[in-house]
């Protein structure tokens, strides 16, 4: 039996009938066809498939669409909103912290809800955050330092707009 | 990887729940956080016909101290468990084990009594309420029974729990002064589950033990309570004897199996390492100190 669902989905409405048995990543993938979220292990392991519901971390693919009914989900999609790269994906461009890519949506998006929790990690905090996703070319090192380096960026964009503006020029 | 189908219900109160639950037999199952079921799910090891999805229900998120007991209600999530500084202060073992679950994705939706009706004997949340002598609250849509946890588990992913029942709430005995716990895991990776794990807790009185808990995970075909060990504890002053007796009991409560996480020898050992380490840490909390 097919059941009508709402998601606001990176801040559009989106409804549909899916089926129960329907994992949000599916839906979200093949229904929106928003394919930045990836699926990796498929078993609940590797993170990949890390979307943020209600502005929490959560693996897609151990969830079912008809539980995100009436909720907020933010996929990759929406960082670079207006073509512009949000400080997370600027910095894992600079630091080197992807190679293949394939768990860097779920990476980025894990990262963003620790920066707006701890908006100044230590290195501990970034690696304990981060510890539900695996990458397997194993680029933990320069991850790590993109976090890093995108949360001084976030903070100084929110300290003021103009120190932003130069950080992102020098 | 697909479930199997099954039909979905979203009810808005426990009671509509509990009616549901009732009418559906043994084809209907809780969903609270889902981060077991739905892998059994996807893995079709569980084809339930019916899902009852208790996330809808108001209030069910909770952790309080009231009339003499720690409440845990169906909605209160492992990391919610983790950031408590209710359970920081005065549930160490509850405090320890919160932030060894699974990994930290999966800790933002899985709730603790999700976990326990669950009953993987690799589950942390078991062997904790056994070293805690908790008890659970089974209700159905005639009613309320309490069971002690050490009478909940029957077996691996078997519980007490009748299929019109749901476990509504774990009821902890409020912590007093001079209690200590500690949680000890090991673990191969972030979000393994358990090689062994032990959980520890003491109530000291006048120098000596009041009562102690201890429960193991992964030895056995469900979360194990070390009860001979508990017992030679009681009323000993807790000395490099007393502990050493204690742990040497609880490794020989163990039931391991080999498997690729290692040998039934080498999992009886870090019992009793863990139970040693463990008391002693339990100790020094129920001082005031660690």
């Amino acid at each position: 039996m097919g059941h009508s669902i709402t998601v606001t989905v990176n801040g559009e409405k989106k409804t549909a009938e899916v089926e129960p048995r329907l994992l949000l990543v599916h839906f979200l993938r093949e229904k929106l066809r928003l394919t930045g979220t990836h699926i990796g292990c498929d078993t609940t392991h590797c993170g990949a498939c890390t979307v943020l519901v209600e502005g929490i971390p959560v693996k897609s693919c151990t969830m079912l669409a008809v539980q995100a009914d009436g909720q907020q989900v933010t996929t990759v999609e929406a960082l670079a909103a207006g073509g512009t790269l949000h400080p997370i994906q600027a910095a894992f461009k600079q630091e080197h912290g992807l190679q293949c890519g394939f768990c860097t949506p779920g990476m980025m998006l894990t990262s963003i809800a620790l920066l707006q929790e701890k908006p100044d990690p230590t290195e501990d905090d970034i690696r304990w955050a981060l510890s539900g996703n695996i990458c397997r070319c194993t680029g933990y090192m320069n991850i790590v330092k993109a976090v890093k380096s995108a949360a001084v960026q976030m903070k100084t964009a929110t300290a003021t707009p103009e120190a932003a503006t130069a950080a992102a020029r020098s | 990887m697909l479930p199997a189908p099954f039909e979905y219900h979203a009810p808005k109160t426990v009671d509509e729940a509990l009616e549901l639950l009732d009418q559906l037999g043994d084809e209907g199952k809780v969903l609270a956080g889902g981060q077991s079921l739905i892998p059994l799910l996807k893995l079709r090891f569980a084809s339930p016909g019916h899902l009852v999805d208790i996330n809808k229900i108001k209030d069910l998120d909770y952790l309080e101290e009231r009339d003499g007991a720690l409440r845990i209600g169906p909605l209160f999530r492992h990391k919610s468990a983790e950031r408590s500084s209710l359970l920081a202060s005065r549930y160490h073992v509850m405090a320890d084990a919160a932030p060894q679950i699974a990994d930290p994705i999966i800790r933002n939706r899985g709730t603790i009594v999700g976990s326990v009706a669950h009953a993987d004997p690799s589950g942390d949340w078991g062997a904790v309420l056994l070293a805690l002598d908790a008890d659970l609250v089974l209700r159905s849509s005639s009613g309320s029974r309490t069971v002690k946890a050490r009478d909940f588990f029957n077996g691996p992913f078997s519980t007490a729990l009748e299929p019109n029942e749901m476990l509504s709430e774990i009821r902890i005995p409020a912590s007093r002064s001079q209690t200590g716990g500690a949680y000890l895991k090991l673990e191969r990776k972030v979000g393994d589950f358990a090689t062994v794990a032990v959980a520890v807790h003491l109530q000291m009185a006048d120098g000596q033990v009041g009562s102690a808990g201890i429960g193991l995970t992964a030895v056995g075909p469900q979360n194990l309570k070390a009860e001979r060990a508990e017992a030679a504890l009681k009323g000993r002053v807790l000395d490099d004897a007393a502990i050493k007796e204690a742990a040497g009991l609880a490794a020989e409560a163990a039931e391991p199996k080999a498997d690729h996480r290692g040998s039934v020898e080498y999992k009886r050992n870090v019992v009793r390492v863990f139970t040693e380490r463990g008391l002693r840490r339990a100790y020094e909390r129920a001082r005031g100190g660690g």
